[in-house]
């Protein structure tokens, strides 16, 4: 099943996104090898140039790395993995604040409501 | 990066008609390119020449640094917009007929694919659903080691998951360094496998872009954008 796109924002920067969140939930693991450019695309059902571009970007931010001959591989550095998932849970309680305050939300509010909401959740 | 193809001031008439008007356009390897327009843009009359099914009025067309030659017709692979094998044929005859006509193509690599399909090789054509016949004209194609794939409408007239199978046999096939021309109206269906759109209208190009720049600069997708700039 190709991964699910949307189409009014840059492929690329949604594959960089879907990968880093497979590090991050462990779907690829620690040192894990990843599979090729080419079979990473024709899962994604993607072109395999956009798919290059997204590893490269990858490779930028260091959670993925090449091995000359090997291929490329997950970071085996635990650290980076909780930095990269702590501004990824970072971003999206922006988002959520955001969404809040344009909700006419005060601060204590916003904070009350998700300790009610967590607590019933634990229930 | 060499050019693969080039085009310089490209005209075509057809009688008062004209089908492409003073075209400029440079296309690079190892890119999958939408060549994207309305009917009657001149979109096939593009391809056309680049096949030598037709010839410019007036300009300049290059393959590789090559004219348009014998030379040129082997570095392309081309599926045109209609069935061209007979009707007669068996799935044989077709794969005998792309054997003797061009040395790149491998027919190993199109029985392989043609036999996960289950089309056997004894099939005739004349049997075949459109689908079926859109999927072994596509197979033929792709398994040619070509520089240039021209693909004329390959989805077009065929159900989703058909078009599924053809979109990832012709990501699967290509080789890096070739590029791909498809052209089509269906954007929304293939625009995640291009690297670069060209949309003409009335014989002239509007615009060559990167997808991914397009979608930064219009924070839409290529169809929403196609949609935009084609409003009747």
């Amino acid at each position: 099943m190709a991964w699910n796109l949307t189409s009014d924002r840059p492929i690329y920067i949604q594959l960089v996104e879907k990968l880093q969140l497979d590090i991050i939930t462990g779907s690829y693991r620690l040192g894990e090898k990843l599979p090729s450019v080419r079979d990473l695309a024709s899962e994604a059902a993607v072109n395999p140039n956009t798919m290059q571009k997204a590893l490269t970007e990858l490779e930028r931010s260091g959670l993925v790395y090449t091995q000359r001959t090997a291929g490329r591989f997950v970071t085996d550095d635990p650290a980076l993995i909780r930095s990269i998932r702590r501004d990824l849970a970072a971003s999206h309680i922006r988002d959520f604040i955001r969404t809040m305050r344009q909700f006419d939300m005060s601060d204590d509010e916003i904070l009350h409501l998700i300790e009610e909401i967590m607590k019933e959740e634990i229930e | 990066m060499k050019e693969l193809v080039t085009c310089k001031n490209l005209t075509k008439q057809y009688g008062s008609k004209l089908a492409l008007n003073n075209i400029n356009l440079s296309l690079e390897p190892g890119k999958i390119i939408g060549l994207l327009g309305p009917n009657g843009s001149g979109k096939t009359t593009l391809i056309k020449i680049l096949n030598q099914l037709t010839f410019p009025t007036s300009g300049e067309v290059l393959i590789a640094g090559n004219p348009l030659s014998v030379t040129t017709k082997s570095l392309i692979s081309y599926l045109p917009d209609r069935m061209y094998l007979g009707n007669w044929m068996h799935v044989s005859d077709a794969l005998d007929f792309f054997s003797d006509f061009y040395t790149d193509f491998d027919r190993s690599r199109a029985q392989d694919m043609l036999s996960k399909l289950n089309i056997r090789l004894s099939d005739t054509i004349r049997a075949m659903s459109k689908g079926t016949k859109e999927k072994l004209q596509l197979i033929l194609v792709m398994s040619r080691r070509a520089a240039l794939y021209c693909l004329d409408e390959p989805i077009a007239g065929v159900d989703p998951a058909a078009r599924d199978y053809i979109l990832s046999t012709i990501l699967n096939n290509y080789a890096p360094d070739a590029a791909i021309l498809i052209s089509t109206h269906l954007i929304s269906d293939i625009e995640n496998i291009l690297d670069e759109v060209i949309f003409i209208r009335d014989g002239a190009i509007v615009l060559q872009s990167s997808v991914d720049d397009l979608r930064i600069q219009n924070g839409k997708s290529v169809d929403h954008v196609f949609r935009e700039v084609f409003k009747c």
